[in-house]
């Protein structure tokens, strides 16, 4: 009977598997994520299961075809692809670089981690929580540090959650009230041509700088290219829901299922979490102070609220935003704005991880 | 004088808070516009009173569109 096969650190794992249900369903953070997830710690638990034995048990095909495989982070990228409007970011490039700044989050950490005793492949991993991206980061994971990859997932997918509790205290420090009353003027209108050719152009640049971040990179931009194509709309609803809706199923079970006890109750688990929302914060600062930076320089003043977008949770990274923006004066909208950033935080972090790959894998 | 209240930002109206002919004042929310989930509030650009709706709930609207007409 499976009953005497259990052991105190199983109970544990119940306990956080619940807790994270509990968040899912109640608190409502991130639950198309954070409740199956939950939901594979409790069944990674049971005794005796073979659920993750390898070459036979059920969950461990999910997780050896969709994650080890690298099918399912790109495949998520690809409805991710066709759920992205560049238009914010084409209609005022220089945002591109607040998404690049807030990568330094990413890096600033992998460093810390490196000199508290992560391996490389480890800090790199932990590094990339800072981006809160959950598809690259589990792509990353799965490459350089197998091991890590529940606790960073989960930590990835908290900390989006915890975007409106980390991010506002952070931004409201590094300006001034007149900063963040500042408006913004809009930038020129894109045409469709442009939004056509961007994803195309886009993935033959980033591809011939950075080959690695091709598997993400590449379904990204096609699931762009299908909807800004508008010849599409079949495909584009299929990648962005149901094939979407269908892989994260399998995603976040297969994660769950790897915190098993031995693998998740270990101190560096701690550290983790640690590092990773500190990446998370420095990522959001050095957004909001190249904003100011480049203020210094311009006369089109930045709203440097927009500066924290360029993490890449998105939508959540914008809505603080907008929130922030509003808070300070009625009448001012950022979220456009903000989105430019924001989607330039997803293909930096995507980038960030690549550099790490072709270094590192 | 007649002022225009224009969308700040593309969205879906969410709730439209006046009628025609209300007295408003400057400030006063106007409608309510769904965008990327979020529920962003449309105020009164001036004192006046509505002399003009030209959207109605469930409207897709695009930056810039007149949403109603202030007198």
């Amino acid at each position: 009977m499976g009953v005497f096969a259990m052991t105190p650190g199983m109970g544990v794992m119940w306990l956080i598997s619940v807790t994270l249900m509990y968040l899912a369903i109640h608190k409502k953070y991130e639950p198309l994520l954070l409740l199956p997830i939950g939901f594979g710690i409790l069944i990674a638990n049971l005794p005796l299961t073979n659920l993750m034995d390898p070459g036979e048990g059920l969950i461990w095909r999910f997780y050896h075809y969709g994650i080890e495989w690298e099918i399912i982070p790109p495949v998520i990228f690809l409805g991710l692809g066709a759920l992205t409007d560049f238009g914010p970011l084409l209609s005022q490039p220089r945002l591109i670089f607040l998404g690049a700044a807030a990568q330094a989050g990413v890096y600033i950490t992998f460093f810390v981690a490196t000199s508290v005793g992560f391996t490389l492949e480890e800090a790199a991993t932990i590094g990339i929580i800072g981006g809160a991206d959950g598809p690259t980061t589990i792509f990353l994971a799965a490459k350089l540090a197998p091991h890590l990859l529940g606790a960073c997932a989960v930590a990835a997918y908290s900390y989006m959650a915890l975007v409106p509790i980390i991010q506002p205290p952070i931004m409201r420090l590094l300006t001034t009230e007149n900063e963040r009353k500042i408006k913004m003027k809009k930038g020129r209108k894109i045409s469709t041509r442009e939004k056509v050719l961007f994803p195309v152009v886009a993935t033959v640049v980033i591809i011939l700088l950075v080959p690695a971040s091709a598997p993400l990179i590449s379904m990204f931009m096609l699931g762009n290219l299908f909807r800004e194509s508008k010849v599409v709309e079949r495909l584009t609803d299929t990648a962005q829901s149901s094939l979407m809706n269908i892989v994260t199923i399998f995603l976040g079970i297969s994660i769950g299922a790897t915190m098993s006890a031995e693998n998740f109750l270990r101190q560096e688990v701690i550290f983790i979490f640690i590092l990773g929302l500190v990446a998370f914060m420095i990522g959001t600062a050095t957004g909001v102070i190249l904003a100011k930076f480049m203020n210094l320089f311009t006369s089109d003043k930045i709203n440097p609220l927009i500066g924290g977008a360029g993490v890449s949770a998105v939508p959540m990274a914008a809505r603080v935003v907008q929130k922030m923006g509003m808070e300070a004066d009625k009448k001012n909208h950022l979220l456009m704005f903000a989105m430019g950033p924001n989607i330039a935080g997803v293909i930096g972090t995507v980038i960030a991880a690549g550099i790490f790959l072709t270094l590192l894998g | 004088m007649a002022q225009e209240v224009l969308a700040a930002l593309a969205g879906n109206v969410w709730k439209v808070s006046v009628e025609v002919g209300d007295t408003v004042e400057e400030d006063d929310e106007l409608f309510v516009v769904e965008a990327l989930k979020m529920e962003i509030p449309v105020y009164s650009p001036c004192d006046g009173s509505v002399a003009e709706i030209r959207v109605k709930k469930g409207d897709k609207v695009e930056e810039d569109d007149v949403m109603a007409v202030i007198d």
